[in-house]
């Protein structure tokens, strides 16, 4: 057994040797062409492409207004002509309603990870590049956050703050900036500590260049991996929320409340209901799968 | 160590505070007045304030928050505002609920979770590494309330072999050990376990390949040690990691199960929850979340004493 | 190498003092201190090559970041030409500072930023000092030229495409781009194969002449040091227990701590090399360093004096000096000797 793995050890060695050579590409243009063999990946990337492009187009690519329904045709099932979906239960159109859900369910997951990563790399790569009594302040408050379950945390201030769609965002923004903001601090600290920030300081350069020039570079890539691993787990927050009556409010299609409302109608048209979930789970499988193939494009060996 | 342990059990007295904080800070976050459930809109003024007098806000808030925490350390967390009852025993009773939920979950979740990512270590590659993977990511990426619908399809509605909604065909709420209760904990126990096993898989799939992968487990083997013998070793090593994500999962169950709650209609917090978010009951929102968050802080106390005790190796400062 | 020495020197360091607190109590009060470095002091004239040699935590590294002002240094003052740089002088003279002293580091990979081409970490330093990014690039192309890399081949590459050798005559680059007068070389050549070893220390002899510079070189190789250097400073725990010309050093060294140091070197023909170790036992702990001298614990001559008072550094004999009781008359050591006693 020892013997096998060291002899798939060589092999790998000497494969590696072979995909060395990628002579003076820079990082992030490796990354790129590492990922561009990822299978998986690029068939994720491409189905969230076609997802958002059908959420941003959805006015002109729906068959009919998300907001107008027939109440003679309440309920269809899946394949009904002209509704090929079905349609809730006031009679609209599912297919033009999960279109157009699909642009506040998608806002609603990114934006928030966005925000958070914003602030919460400023706040760690603070907190780590000048250590002391700042990284004290700012790293005990995120304890504090830390103290409250992701889930409780957002229902607790969405719940405070009351149903709509900007304390929706709010809620989700003040859950993950405490999470990003520990892995920036601590990634930051192990790079201050590394010989180049201490050439670089020795040549007399001031911290926000420190920061700006050989910080950033080495701290944006591994928090960005980390912010794209929680997207999903916003997406399916904010349609938690939703689902909970805390985000948007009707009768704006959003996946969530769409969930919400067509959960009274499971007996009746089941698999209509389950429709906006699938849709959910489907985007947040793609950026959970997308996530792990950029953790593995980004991990080079050097 | 012990220096650490009692250093940790310390510093968790300032988080707890702060936890309570921000608890407290909830109800000043609410738009408008934390009374207008209870006050009516044309109330006259002197009204108003002797009603503010009776909850104590017409005091500063930092003395409310004194007084409010010292009745909380003795169990008074307050009346609610819609029912007028202790908002305590309301908690306390749907708390049980929520524990035995959380608990079945886990023990669910983590069984399913260590068993498949210690088979996916051993068999790095192949059909079943691969499924175990795919049930790992699927169980972090389903959001677990529409799991819970489409479970409630298939078993309630389509097969009629489970109930879908409540804690009992009496409603009243009162658990007991027979399968006419039982079978209403199946499917949200299920639901519920998707997200840990899922987390579970991944981490017991890792820490083992890396253990299995390090030269000492080598030196086992070639010392002649049976696959038994290995096995242990592997446990031994892999324990802490796995226990502390363990200890923060249950965690999780017990915080995150608003969602799957509401859907089954299971008489616990989080559809107290639920109910206390929208009769606008800031009170008992208020208690819940503090002792969510209060059981939070215990466990992950707990889970670094725990991992203190089991791998001496780390160093904390 | 036998320039006559000028009168001034260009680099005066005195009383540099650090202490890095180990272990916190409660209330976040350090428990105890290391003493890192305990009142260094020397001069180094223009032109020259101090060589710093000592055992693997005698404060060395240390010193060279205190110089830089990489870390803080608790007392001390440093002078080039005469003028005071660094604690109590205010903020705005550390970047002048360092516009007289850059540093190479040992580990050639870590000091150079995994993110940035060749070109761009070398003409950082330029740009901190106000030249335009065009002159700082040909610059960077210039002094790539000069350590011996072709610009054309290596401008454009990461770290990670480049070897050991390669990348320790970058730092090198990178070092000389504000064009300083002083170069500290932390271990610089001693992470490197042999022949690597060689040409990179043959680069630096030939940059020495041609940018006019003055070098610290902080080596754990008393071979190199020899080789390349002019005065040797030998360090222990923190403190300076000898210096002097190398020629004069290595041939009758007085300290019995370098005495050791240099019998352990193993030599080069088999017949001469020793049967036992010199220096037996790891250096004591700088938590609690021993009182009186340091080495006293480890010296085969130490007497009652030596664990009760510090000797201090003084001239023992020309431009020698070391810190020996042994070699003081008035130290109140029993069997004092002399220079001329001494064994080469």
């Amino acid at each position: 057994m020892t013997n096998a793995s060291s002899t798939t050890a060589a092999a790998a060695a000497a494969q590696a040797t072979v995909v060395a050579p990628l002579r003076s590409r820079g990082y992030w243009a490796t990354v790129w062409l590492r990922l561009r063999r990822d299978k998986v990946s690029m068939g994720c990337a491409g189905l969230l492409l076609g997802l958002m492009l059908m959420a941003l187009l959805a006015p002109w690519l729906a068959p009919h207004d998300p907001a107008q329904g027939v109440m003679s045709q309440r309920l269809a099932p899946i394949g009904t002509p002209g509704h090929w979906l079905g349609t809730d239960e006031l009679g609209r159109d599912m297919l033009s309603r999960l279109m157009h859900g699909g642009r506040m369910s998608l806002v609603m997951g990114l934006l928030p990870v966005f925000i958070a990563f914003v602030v919460g790399t400023g706040l760690g790569v603070v907190a780590g590049f000048f250590g002391g009594w700042l990284n004290s302040v700012i790293m005990r408050t995120t304890d504090v956050f830390f103290a409250f379950p992701a889930v409780l945390l957002a229902i607790a201030i969405s719940g405070a703050l009351g149903a709509g769609f900007a304390n929706a965002i709010i809620s989700l923004t003040l859950v993950f900036i405490p999470p990003i903001a520990r892995v920036a601090e601590s990634i930051t600290t192990s790079v201050r500590n590394l010989d180049f920030v201490d050439a670089a300081r020795a040549t007399g350069a001031g911290a926000f260049t420190l920061i700006r020039v050989h910080v950033l570079g080495n701290v944006l890539g591994p928090v960005f991996i980390y912010a794209t691993s929680l997207v999903s787990v916003c997406m399916i927050l904010a349609a938690g929320l939703s689902f909970l009556g805390l985000g948007v409010k009707p009768p704006v299609p959003e996946w969530g409340l769409m969930l919400n409302t067509l959960r009274q109608s499971i007996y009746l048209q089941p698999w209509v209901s389950v429709l906006p979930g699938l849709m959910i789970f489907i985007t947040s499988l793609c950026f959970n799968l997308l996530s792990d193939g950029l953790r593995s494009a980004m991990d080079i060996k050097r | 160590m012990f220096a650490f342990i009692f250093k940790r059990i310390l510093y968790a007295i300032p988080i707890a505070l702060a936890v309570a904080a921000v608890c407290f800070s909830l109800v000043h976050l609410a738009p408008g007045d934390p009374l207008t459930a209870v006050i009516p809109a044309d109330a006259p003024a002197e009204v108003v304030a002797a009603i503010k007098q009776a909850y104590g806000m017409d005091r500063p808030l930092v003395v409310q928050f004194g007084a409010w925490v010292q009745r909380a350390l003795q169990g008074d967390l307050g009346l609610s505002v819609a029912t007028g009852r202790p908002v305590m025993g309301d908690i306390a009773l749907a708390l049980g609920n929520t524990l035995l939920l959380a608990v079945a979950a886990a023990v669910i979740g983590f069984g399913g979770g260590i068993v498949l990512g210690t088979l996916a270590a051993f068999f790095n590659g192949r059909w079943i590494d691969k499924l175990a993977t795919a049930i790992a990511i699927t169980g972090v990426s389903v959001p677990h309330y529409w799991l819970g619908l489409v479970l409630v399809i298939v078993f309630s509605v389509q097969l009629d072999w489970l109930p879908s909604m409540g804690a009992g065909a009496d409603g009243s709420g009162e658990w007991r050990w027979d399968w006419a209760h039982l079978q209403y904990l199946v499917l949200p126990a299920v639901t519920m376990c998707f997200i840990p096993m899922g987390i579970v898989t991944r981490t017991v799939r890792a820490t083992v390949a890396e253990i299995l992968n390090a030269e000492f487990v080598s030196a086992l083997r070639a010392r002649g040690l049976g696959a038994l013998a290995i096995t242990r070793h592997v446990a031994k090593n892999a324990a802490p990691t796995v226990l502390s994500v363990m200890g923060l999962q249950f965690g999780y169950l017990l915080g995150g199960s608003i969602l799957v709650e509401t859907v089954f209609s299971w008489p616990g917090t989080g559809f107290l929850l639920n109910t206390a978010i929208f009769q606008r009951d800031i009170p008992l929102l208020q208690g819940i979340i503090l002792v969510l968050a209060m059981f939070f802080v215990a466990l992950n106390l707990l889970v670094d004493v725990v991992q203190t005790l089991l791998d001496p190796r780390i160093k904390r400062s | 190498m036998n320039t006559p020495t000028p009168s001034a020197p260009l680099l005066q360091v005195l009383d540099l003092k650090k202490h890095f607190p180990a272990g916190r109590d409660f209330f976040g009060r350090p428990r105890q201190w290391v003493r890192a470095v305990e009142g260094v002091s020397f001069d180094v004239h223009r032109g020259r090559t101090l060589g710093i040699v000592g055992e693997s935590g005698c404060g060395k590294s240390t010193t060279a970041r205190l110089l830089m002002h990489l870390i803080e240094p608790d007392e001390g003052r440093i002078r080039i030409r005469g003028q005071a740089f660094g604690h109590g002088v205010g903020r705005h003279p550390l970047t002048a500072l360092r516009k007289h002293m850059q540093m190479v580091f040992q580990d050639s990979y870590a000091s150079l930023n995994p993110r940035l081409t060749i070109e761009d970490s070398i003409a950082f330093g330029p740009q901190i000092h106000g030249v335009a990014a065009n002159a700082a690039r040909a610059l960077a192309r210039d002094l790539l030229d000069r350590v011996g890399l072709k610009p054309d081949v290596f401008i454009r590459r990461y770290p990670h495409e480049l070897s050991g050798g390669q990348r320790q005559r970058v730092n090198i680059a990178r070092a000389l781009a504000i064009r300083p007068e002083i170069v500290i070389l932390d271990e610089a050549v001693s992470a490197l194969d042999k022949s690597v070893q060689a040409q990179v220390l043959n680069l630096l002899a030939e940059l020495k002449r041609e940018f006019d510079l003055t070098y610290l070189f902080i080596s754990h190789d008393l071979n190199v040091v020899q080789y390349v250097s002019d005065e040797v400073m030998v360090m222990y725990l923190g403190q300076v227990v000898e210096s002097g010309p190398v020629a004069e050093l290595y041939s009758r060294p007085l300290h019995p701590y370098t005495r050791a140091l240099l019998e352990s070197v193993p030599a080069q023909t088999p017949g001469e090399r020793r049967q036992h170790a010199v220096l037996e036992g790891d250096p004591p702990n700088p938590i609690a360093p021993p009182a009186g001298c340091r080495f006293h614990p480890r010296c085969p001559h130490a007497e009652p004096v030596c664990a009760q008072q510090v000797p201090a550094l003084r001239r023992v004999t020309g431009q020698q000096v070391a810190a020996c009781h042994r070699l003081q008359p008035d130290s109140g050591y029993s069997r004092v000797i002399t220079f001329e006693e001494l064994p080469a």
